[in-house]
């Protein structure tokens, strides 16, 4: 028990350990949304409140035409069901990159930080455990929605995987980015404020844009160029086998670019996070 | 998964591998480092040593840049200026062999509360590319010598504070580390947890060889014997054997020498004695 057992030094890491390490990452962040059914059950709510109570409301009002990747005219509900998809990938994006900076001033995240594993693939194996975590969360809601006769080909089930995995790392990205530059707990409501409300307002997923063009065409250009109407896109063509390219790149070229900004931000030789102390202390 | 099986074959016996990259350097090393917060100083050309297996007290008020310190070794600031080796291996080019050697305990709690004991620290082992397998045994083992044997299933949040600090001091002890760094470790502990995660990290000196840097503020949580470095408001103002530094400060023991060396207008207040 007290020999000196010590780890030989070794350069660079094995491809078990990576595997080990993504593994570990994911499966604690499954186990801690788990434990915190609350942010489960909020989760699911928040995105049913908008189906069942939003959605049964307008649609009288708005009437829908035959749009791609719809083949017959379509109710209101079918049509935000994946506007609300990628909400909820939107706020669990937003929510499991900020709570590594929130957990315990910092605590949690200086744990991941600390492991000699290279930072980069830190940060992306949490972006894909945070993926994993609203994939769940997705396909729960799906369930429910089905139950209420949303109800996409039985093959939609699975081509909209890839679709969700995507846009589920761009906004865990995005949300990693913000992170970075945030600080405190309260400034939550300022991403709700600024972040969360402008994207999901300004796309697709509550209207077709070319309803939004008839009546602004501004609007409608800040949506062409909102990355979430993207990824709201490519989450619904998927949803019925098709594929929509230009989402794709779009939502592909941004997720690139929020997990180089990610990284870079959280490399400790650049980063933005060495702008002050972490705690109280100095 | 066979290679890293085999891995864990290798950590599970003692090594008797030779070392050859480790030899005769300093468990820590830190030189002329500088660090500041826009117009704020918070460290000035701080500098010193920790020795292989030794017990190095970094004696400074809140405040008195230690955390920053730790913050840089750690990596989680960018270093401004100077060096920071880990048995040789320079942080900023080499961070995956130096922190390979490193173990931290962070000041502020950072165990999963809603996780089990168990969980925990397989966490951390897979953080450091430990195979499930090995990680279960190592886990089990460092639950027995904290005696925590009979808690593995609890949450985490049924502990108590001892019991969080020794259980997060066996996690930073998991992948075998031979440097540990301990900020304000006993920070909120009874007298009696704090008196037995003193006399713990003690014995992984003395039995296993451990070096470990000791950040606090508290003067009686240093013995005679240690290696110490006074830090004040960013800046070395001693360092050597805690006799040296009482003898050069003209003090009668730590808290006169601390006193002479910060000018006697430290405030008393802060510091427990």
């Amino acid at each position: 028990m007290s020999t000196v057992v010590t780890t030989p030094v070794r350069s660079g890491f094995s491809f078990a350990e990576y595997l080990t390490c993504l593994n570990g990452i994911v499966w604690r962040e499954a186990l801690r949304f788990l434990h915190q059914r609350e942010r489960f059950i909020s989760a699911l709510v928040r995105p049913l409140v908008w189906l069942f109570i939003f959605a049964a409301g307008f649609r009288q009002i708005l009437g829908l035409s035959i749009i791609p990747p719809y083949e017959t005219y379509i109710l209101y509900e079918v049509y935000i069901a994946p506007g609300l998809m990628a909400m909820i990938q939107l706020f669990n994006g937003m929510q499991s990159s900020l709570s590594m900076v929130y957990d315990r001033e910092m605590g949690n995240m200086r744990t991941l930080l600390v492991s000699p594993l290279p930072r980069w693939f830190l940060l992306s194996c949490k972006l894909m455990a945070g993926t994993a975590v609203s994939l769940l969360q997705v396909y729960a809601f799906l369930l429910i929605a089905w139950f209420w006769d949303i109800a996409p080909p039985p093959s939609g089930y699975l081509t909209v995987l890839p679709a969700l995995i995507l846009s589920g790392l761009m906004l865990g990205a995005l949300g990693m980015l913000i992170s970075s530059g945030i600080k405190q707990l309260e400034n939550f409501a300022g991403v709700m404020n600024f972040v969360i409300f402008p994207m999901f307002f300004a796309s697709s997923a509550l209207y077709p844009l070319w309803r939004i063009l008839e009546s602004s065409p501004l609007l409608y250009y800040v949506c062409q160029f909102n990355p979430f109407t993207h990824a709201v896109e490519l989450i619904r063509f998927a949803l019925y086998g098709q594929v929509n390219w230009t989402s794709l790149a779009v939502v592909g070229g941004c997720t690139i670019a929020f997990m180089v900004g990610a990284i870079t931000a959280y490399d400790p030789s650049r980063g933005l996070i060495r702008r002050g102390p972490a705690g109280g202390e100095a | 998964m066979t290679a890293t099986d085999a891995l864990s074959a290798g950590h599970a016996a003692p090594d008797i591998r030779p070392r050859p990259e480790t030899g005769g350097s300093p468990a820590l090393s830190i030189d002329g480092v500088s660090h500041s917060y826009g117009a704020r100083q918070a460290l000035i050309d701080v500098g010193f040593t920790v020795a292989p297996a030794s017990f190095t007290a970094l004696l400074g008020l809140n405040g008195a840049g230690k955390s920053t310190l730790f913050s840089l070794i750690t990596r989680l600031f960018g270093i401004q200026r100077g060096h920071i080796g880990i048995f040789g291996h320079d942080i900023a080019r080499a961070p995956g062999e130096a922190l390979r050697l490193l173990g931290v305990v962070f000041q502020p709690r950072t165990l999963d509360l809603d996780l089990s004991v168990t969980q925990n620290l397989l966490y951390h082992a897979a953080l450091h590319g430990i195979a499930r397998r090995d990680a279960r045994e190592r886990s089990q083992e460092v639950l027995v010598r904290i005696g925590l044997a009979d808690r593995t299933n609890s949450k985490v949040r049924d502990l108590s504070g001892g019991q969080m600090r020794r259980l997060e001091i066996a996690r930073a002890l998991l992948h075998r580390p031979r440097l540990l760094l301990l900020d304000e470790a006993t920070v909120g502990l009874d007298v009696k947890a704090r008196a037995d995660i003193l006399n713990h990290v003690r014995r992984l000196v003395t039995e296993q060889g451990i070096s470990v840097l000791w950040a606090t503020h508290l003067f009686d949580e240093i013995g005679v014997s240690d290696d110490l470095v006074v830090l004040h408001q960013g800046r070395v103002l001693a360092r050597g054997k805690v006799a040296q530094v009482i003898a050069d400060a003209g003090g009668s023991d730590i808290n006169t020498a601390f006193m002479r060396l910060t000018g006697a207008s430290a405030p008393g207040g802060s510091v427990a004695s």
